[in-house]
């Protein structure tokens, strides 16, 4: 066996969601060749899942007034604990207004500002104006000072989507889905693109291109409870951390959503929280408002998810037949069944598919769940991954630095068209520029290893590991050891848990023959680079000796800035069974640190 | 204990020569909650690695799962195995081409779609980064929002009588598409533009009026609504084209 078909392209792009598609969309129009390569179709993607909305300064709604880049930046930065690179995040609330405006100027159908008067949830009134009728509104969000979160219903990720490749349709971009790179190509100094198996055949496949785009989206399922969709297992950065040369950044960063439902785990969008939701206890009581006065339901999320297990663990979590572990409840009841079906419909869909519940008139169960991978293949602001010439790194994929230590609620559909724009001009730039030679031995060598990989899993040559006890026992490890609420010598034992799985997952052999585009020889193929970044955050997490964000020590509990106002970089050297860990300082250049206006530094124990 | 399920799968893998399509039963335990996502993915773990099948977001929001189930096009994900018999079958959708087992190519089928249909927005202005959006109101943009919620998942397709006939056949979800760019102002096409997409035995005229894309589509998209919509400015485009002067109302 050899590589079946080789493709030469100017920009190859791995992966079809929404950061995918809109660079490959800015280099297309520079007049460069693009291939673009997916697991899935790419109206499957997990962009189409997000629903909530995006956050842009539009100013448009009542509760809008006064909004600007400015103050979309300073919720952005407190949003990440400090952790963003703040000229990214300059960089992209200055932009993404004119993103929404394009996608709308696509087709996006945006939900509109109606004139008059309302009255919100909360008792306040406010007032829609005619002069802003029909412009795009916005709703409220966790962690913002403004309405800002651009939104239609709660199906965005899924129109924008949708409206994003439509423009790759006209263009005539090619798109090869189920086609999963495996590897990338590469002398150590530069990219030259990838090495891809043909999920309908199984048969391998050569991408060379002048520059390489991962934009894979996140790693989720290294958890086994998680909001993301079965194909976001962080294939991307894996096989960027595979190269050696090319870091992770932050990868001790993971977001849990305050609303995931059990016993699926499947998003309620926060969306249900910024127009007016509750969560409650088992005694019906809203206790939001005890530990975050302010902010309440709409603290930032790692403050949110906190203090809901925090709550659980002070013995007001819900037992009930949805759930093995105890949860809380998102009501929704009182904003109606007329707002509920119409802009939160994709929500009270999914709780009747898989719970039989109608949130018009009933409770929904929640609990903080796995939901996103702030870290990723470390890159500049102009998306050039660290370590490779010629590879980027966009979206979910990527630690291009805007969320820092946590992300914002609308900010992440935000960056993937925004940061599509900006690297992809910039890539496009890059290309256009360059030259590339291809020297054959090399691209041979790197087809040889990934047929002898797959040669050796069909034999077992290596041993007879079995690939799905390997996956559950690492999402159950990190399941108990590094969740929302972190100590060291948790960490330190799972970290030794997931060395002992990633040797064994270089072991594994499969119990099929392989032949064809088999299932068990993709997740086999997957196992050891899922491992490496499971490792990555776990180690990541127990060597950051303070709490930023998302990441919490209960035995280092405050942040140190001090010592820790800086990014992790995590490299995999060969032969290694742990990362090797360098740090990189974190510059405040506009926003020194301070306090975030809500959380625990802010808001103490229990008011 | 929860019930013993006899799952039949269809079976068959166009990539191993020799291969031939057949039943296999598998027998699992059922547990309180279980759907067919979680009943294949525990065959594929723990009774046979080989087994295809294409599972994506598991909320019934992507439409990659589509399957026959007993007989009836609907999302895997979402389907209860309490709401089967404790024996039913799992089949491909018909007209898509077969990938493996329960695994079609949804993706090549509706990528052509949208490039005969031309689905995406036709306007002849420029768009300018310093300008404001142009307005639109709000029931405007979720009456888009209402057909545009389709997420391929193909149910419609497997389900019609004309498109398991007619290869070229557009199907519902094809009509509903371009009733979502009919309905919006941005799309600066004319019902004679859309006329020679749509207006022929392919697209709006070729329905032979059956409905079952309207009972079994997952998203519950007024399917039936949309085709009369497209086949009342099909009509009338036509009757323009054939007799220009007449009025229509």
């Amino acid at each position: 066996m050899s590589a079946k078909h080789t493709h030469i392209s100017d920009v190859l792009v791995i992966g079809a969601g929404l950061a995918a598609e809109r660079s490959a969309i800015e280099a297309a129009e520079a007049g460069l060749s693009v291939i673009i390569l997916s697991l899935v179709p790419p109206r499957r993607s997990h962009s189409t899942a997000a629903q909530g909305g995006m956050q842009a300064s539009l100013g448009n709604a009542a509760m809008a007034k006064g909004d600007n880049p400015q103050i979309h930046f300073e919720d952005t930065v407190k949003g990440s604990d400090w952790g963003c690179d703040q000229e990214v995040a300059k960089m992209f609330t200055e932009t993404v207004p004119s993103m929404i405006r394009q996608l709308d100027y696509w087709g996006v159908p945006w939900n509109r500002v109606t004139a008059g008067k309302k009255k919100l949830p909360s008792g306040l009134e406010v007032e829609d104006t005619k002069d802003r009728e029909g412009l795009i509104t916005a709703r409220d969000f966790g962690g913002v000072a403004k309405w800002r979160c651009c939104y239609t219903s709660d199906g965005t990720g899924h129109t924008v989507q949708f409206v994003v490749d439509t423009v790759v349709c006209k263009l005539g971009i090619p798109v090869h889905d189920r086609m999963e790179a495996i590897s990338l190509i590469h002398d150590g100094e530069t990219c030259f693109g990838a090495v891809a198996r043909d999920l309908r055949t199984g048969d391998l496949n050569v991408y060379l291109a002048k520059s390489t785009v991962i934009a894979t989206g996140g790693a989720g399922r290294i958890y086994a409870a998680s909001t993301n969709a079965v194909i976001n297992e962080g294939t991307g950065g894996a096989i960027a951390l595979s190269t050696g040369v090319v870091p992770l950044g932050n990868m001790e960063a993971v977001q849990f959503h305050p609303t995931g439902m059990p016993p699926v785990y499947i998003l309620m969008t926060e969306g249900a929280r910024g127009d007016g939701g509750y969560l409650l206890d088992k005694n019906l009581h809203r206790f939001m408002p005890d530990y975050e006065p302010k902010k309440k339901e709409l603290a930032s999320r790692d403050v949110v998810s906190r203090r809901m297990v925090q709550h659980i663990r002070a013995g007001y979590g819900v037992d009930s037949k949805f759930s093995t572990q105890q949860h809380l409840w998102l009501d929704i009841r009182h904003l109606g069944r007329q707002w509920v079906w119409t802009n939160l419909r994709e929500i009270a869909t999914i709780a009747t598919n898989f719970n039989g519940l109608d949130p018009a008139k009933d409770l929904v169960p929640v609990i903080p769940t796995q939901h996103y991978t702030m870290g990723g293949v470390r890159t500049n602001k102009d998306g050039f991954a660290y370590g490779l010439k010629g590879l980027f790194a966009i979206g979910e994929a990527a630690c291009w630095d805007l969320h820092g230590f946590n992300r914002l609620g609308g900010n992440s559909l935000a960056e993937t068209v925004t940061a599509g724009y900006i690297v992809g001009k910039q890539l496009a730039k890059y290309t256009l520029g360059a030259t590339q030679t291809f020297n054959y031995k090399l691209i041979e060598d790197f087809v040889k290893k990934e047929e002898e990989r797959i040669k050796n899993l069909i034999s077992g040559k290596n041993g007879r590991e079995n690939v799905w006890e390997i996956r559950a026992a690492m999402q159950t490890a990190m399941m108990d050891h590094v969740h929302i609420f972190r100590t060291g010598p948790a960490l330190e034992q799972g970290v030794a848990k997931l060395q002992e799985l990633y040797r064994r997952s270089l072991k594994i052999g499969l119990r099929s023959s392989g032949q064809g585009a088999n299932p068990e020889l993709a997740q086999a193929l997957r196992m050891p680079g899922m491992l490496r970044t499971a490792l990555c955050v776990a180690y990541g997490a127990l060597m950051r000796t303070e709490s930023r964000g998302s990441h919490f020590r209960e035995d280092y509990p405050k942040r140190d800035d001090t010592n820790w106002l800086k990014r992790t970089l995590a490299y995999w050297k060969e032969g290694a069974d742990l990362p090797t860990l360098d740090y990189e300082p974190v510059a405040c250049p506009y926003m020194p640190p301070g306090d975030r206006g809500y959380g625990e530094a802010t808001a103490g124990p229990k008011k | 204990m929860g019930r013993q399920l006899t799952i039949s799968c269809f079976r068959y893998n166009p990539n191993i020569p020799g291969d031939k399509p057949r039943m296999q039963d598998y027998k699992l335990e059922e547990y309180e909650g279980m759907t067919l996502f979680v009943a294949l993915n525990e065959i594929r773990e723990k009774l046979d690695p080989t087994l295809m099948f294409d599972f994506v977001c598991r909320a019934a929001i992507c439409g990659s799962c589509a399957m026959l189930i007993n007989g009836r096009p609907r999302l895997a994900c979402k389907t209860m195995t309490r709401t089967l018999p404790s024996r039913f079958t799992v089949m491909p959708l018909p007209v898509f081409k077969l990938i493996g087992d329960l695994s079609v190519d949804t993706g090549t089928w509706f990528r052509n779609l949208q490039i005969r249909t031309e689905s995406w927005i036709h306007t002849n202005k420029k768009f300018d980064f310093n300008a404001l959006e142009v307005r639109m109101e709000n029931k405007t943009a979720e009456a888009i929002y209402e057909p545009e919620r389709c997420i391929e998942c193909g149910c419609c397709v497997a389900a019609c009588v004309t498109a398991n006939i007619r290869e070229d056949f557009l199907g519902a979800t094809g009509i509903n598409r371009v009733a979502r760019f009919i309905l919006d102002p941005r799309d600066e096409r004319s019902n004679a533009e859309y006329f020679e997409v749509v207006g022929n035995e392919d697209g709006a005229f070729g329905c032979v009026g059956i409905m079952a894309c309207a009972d079994l589509c997952p998203m519950e998209i007024p399917l039936q609504e949309n085709l009369a919509f497209v086949r009342r400015k099909m009509a009338a485009a036509g009757l323009k084209l054939q007799f220009p002067g007449v009025k229509i109302s």
